[in-house]
């Protein structure tokens, strides 16, 4: 690490980094322990985790049961685990329902998400860039506070933000607020902890192939786009991946910012159809839950493949 | 000169290169946190420009019980969700370190609840603890319990309630401890052994040492995320019944857009980066006791 300090805060970011890697390679890490010894030992360790993984997965999987339940068969007193008969049309009717717009808030969640995402990647990336190959002055007190911001709660700087979206808004005329502009515009500035693991993965690329390009008269947004670029997919492909789940999950933002229910996201829209439907819709509820949750973790066992080869390929070159 | 001249060029192009980051961070953080401040001393209803009223939204705070509730409501919450889920976590992780078949697979499952959005892992959880159908309660009356908590509808279960609900989501944090221990050198496993040491003494001498800067880690963060919590309580109870999960971003959420009190909130965010400030630091002065790092 070429900023020396061993600061708690990089310290901290290196923590977070271990993590998205290891996220991304799940399954393959291998305990570097010997063979736990004694099968009555290993008997215990299983069952404790059967114990574990029961309670981890029995929430989904009575959440898919009710999305197939009749509407009578979810009131139904003792429940059943086997909806019977099996209803698929909850699933139409989700998208049918007059008091939610699922089709339209996909879509919004997916424009802001395209946006943000792209935004956050290229903008982290450039800065990655300049934090790791290039020298200026301030560089590392600039990295330093870079990696404080990491720990600011969001609600700290809300209301203001909020207050400046709107002035931003009466200024120029072009209206900010109840628009998808405050979810996606401050991603194009780079976020914090991207540009830290982007960073940390340049630092990685050998400095000769930018070198010899420089000879050749290239320039820095050259070998940036041309050279650094296309070797750091896998690390790019990470930052997207995390910023798209952001963006998915995120509640209070589009909470804040967004105003009328066909601009809402599938998040916000979820929340809005719950408390409209008010209590007693459960099949429909869960049926429309179990839509949001899906491509998130359809994404994530896509997404870990891919990764997996990443990390391998990068491995060898290194 | 020309070695200076150079030296500029390459400040001028390094710059270029952050400088998204840095109108951001001015924009987006150094701008907003100021002007927070600035608008904590002020009466602002955005509808108006913001009324200079010195330390007034200050004192209010100081003396505001619902202010008071809902911080007491975070710090319970925390004081007991944050060390229960760490706990629990480094459990799980120590079961998923073992070389077990299967392993895996446990992995995977363990993980699994951490990627379920915050909304929706609401609504299944307001289903879950549904007193009459949800599967909890009606389990809980064929295990031959009488008469189960009323959970999200009762001022005394519904915090406790969150706190449960809490657990199910540290697959994210299991996964940050079980890469700790991942990189815990083996030697000193076998060198403990050889010294006699049993497997509780190992867990004490040996892994809990070396894996303190990533409990650390878990620590700062979840510190941090506890004074954030919203969209969980917002949706499963509102803060509700009688303000037992009132937490206190939502008492700062409802007085900037619900009552238009945006100076006063803005008190609160301060107090707020404060408290994180003052929480964090003095997690970092007690780490020098406990946090080893070793040396790279």
């Amino acid at each position: 690490m070429t900023t020396g300090t061993r600061h708690p805060q990089t310290t901290l970011a290196t923590t977070r980094l271990q993590t998205r890697v290891a996220v991304a390679t799940l399954p393959t890490i291998e305990p570097r322990r010997r063979r736990t010894r004694g099968i009555g030992r290993r008997i215990c360790i299983h069952l404790a985790l059967l114990a574990i993984c029961a309670a981890a997965i029995l929430p989904f999987l009575w959440m898919v049961s009710t999305s197939l339940k009749t509407l009578e068969a979810t009131l139904a007193y003792p429940p059943r685990w086997w909806p019977d008969p099996i209803q698929w049309q909850n699933y139409i009717e989700v998208f049918r329902n007059p008091k939610a717009n699922f089709l339209l808030w996909t879509r919004n969640t997916l424009i802001i998400a395209v946006l943000g995402v792209a935004g956050t990647t290229l903008s982290s990336a450039l800065v990655a860039y300049g934090f790791a190959k290039l020298r200026f002055f301030g560089r590392r007190t600039l990295f330093v506070i870079m990696l404080s911001t990491m720990m600011l709660p969001f609600p700290v700087t809300m209301v203001s933000l909020f207050a400046m979206f709107r002035w931003l808004g009466d200024t120029t005329g072009i209206a900010f607020l109840g628009t998808f502009k405050p979810l996606w515009l401050p991603a194009w500035f780079g976020s914090a902890f991207n540009i830290f693991l982007l960073r940390q993965f340049f630092m990685t690329i050998p400095n000769e192939l930018s070198e010899a390009a420089r000879i050749d008269g290239c320039s820095e947004l050259g070998i940036f786009w041309r050279i650094i670029l296309p070797l750091s997919k896998p690390a790019l492909a990470v930052v997207a991946l995390f910023a798209f789940m952001g963006i998915w999950n995120d509640f209070l933002g589009p909470l804040v910012y967004l105003q009328r229910p066909e601009q809402f996201t599938l998040a916000l829209g979820l929340q809005n159809f719950q408390s409209k439907a008010g209590g007693t819709s459960w099949h429909l509820l869960m049926a429309a839950s179990t839509l949001v949750i899906l491509p998130a973790i359809l994404l994530f066992f896509l997404a870990q493949r891919t990764f997996i080869e990443g990390i391998a390929t990068t491995g060898t070159k290194g | 000169m020309a070695s200076v001249r150079r030296q500029l060029r390459a400040s001028v192009i390094g710059l270029a290169f952050v400088s998204p980051w840095l109108i951001g961070f001015l924009v987006f953080t150094l701008v907003p946190v100021a002007l927070s401040l600035y608008y904590s001393f002020c009466s602002y209803s955005l509808l108006q420009p913001p009324l200079f009223k010195g330390l007034e939204n200050y004192r209010t705070l100081a003396t505001d019980p619902v202010f008071w509730q809902a911080l007491r409501n975070t710090i319970v919450y925390g004081a007991v969700a944050l060390p229960l889920g760490m706990l629990a976590a480094l459990c799980v992780a120590m079961l998923l370190n073992s070389k077990i078949s299967g392993v895996s697979i446990y992995r995977t499952i363990v993980f699994l609840p951490s990627l379920v959005p915050a909304v929706a892992s609401a609504m299944l959880w307001l289903w879950l603890f549904n007193s009459k159908l949800g599967l909890i309660n009606t389990t809980l009356v064929a295990l031959g319990v009488s008469e189960p908590p009323q959970w999200l509808a009762s001022p005394r279960w519904a915090m406790p309630a969150l706190i449960l609900m809490s657990l199910w989501g540290i697959g994210n944090t299991v996964v940050i401890y079980l890469a700790g221990l991942q990189d815990v050198p083996r030697e000193l496993y076998e060198a403990a052994e050889i010294d006699g040491a049993s497997s509780l003494r190992q867990v004490w001498h040996v892994t809990l040492p070396c894996i303190s800067p990533v409990i650390f880690f878990n620590l700062i963060m979840g510190i941090i995320g506890t004074l954030q919590v919203f969209a969980t309580p917002f949706i499963l109870t509102g803060g509700g019944p009688a303000r037992a999960t009132y937490f206190y971003t939502m008492y700062l959420y409802d007085n900037a857009f619900s009552y238009l009190k945006m100076g006063y909130a803005s008190a609160m965010a301060w107090v707020q980066l404060l408290i994180v400030l003052a929480l964090t630091a003095l997690a970092a002065w007690s780490s020098k006791r406990w946090v080893h790092y070793q040396g790279k």
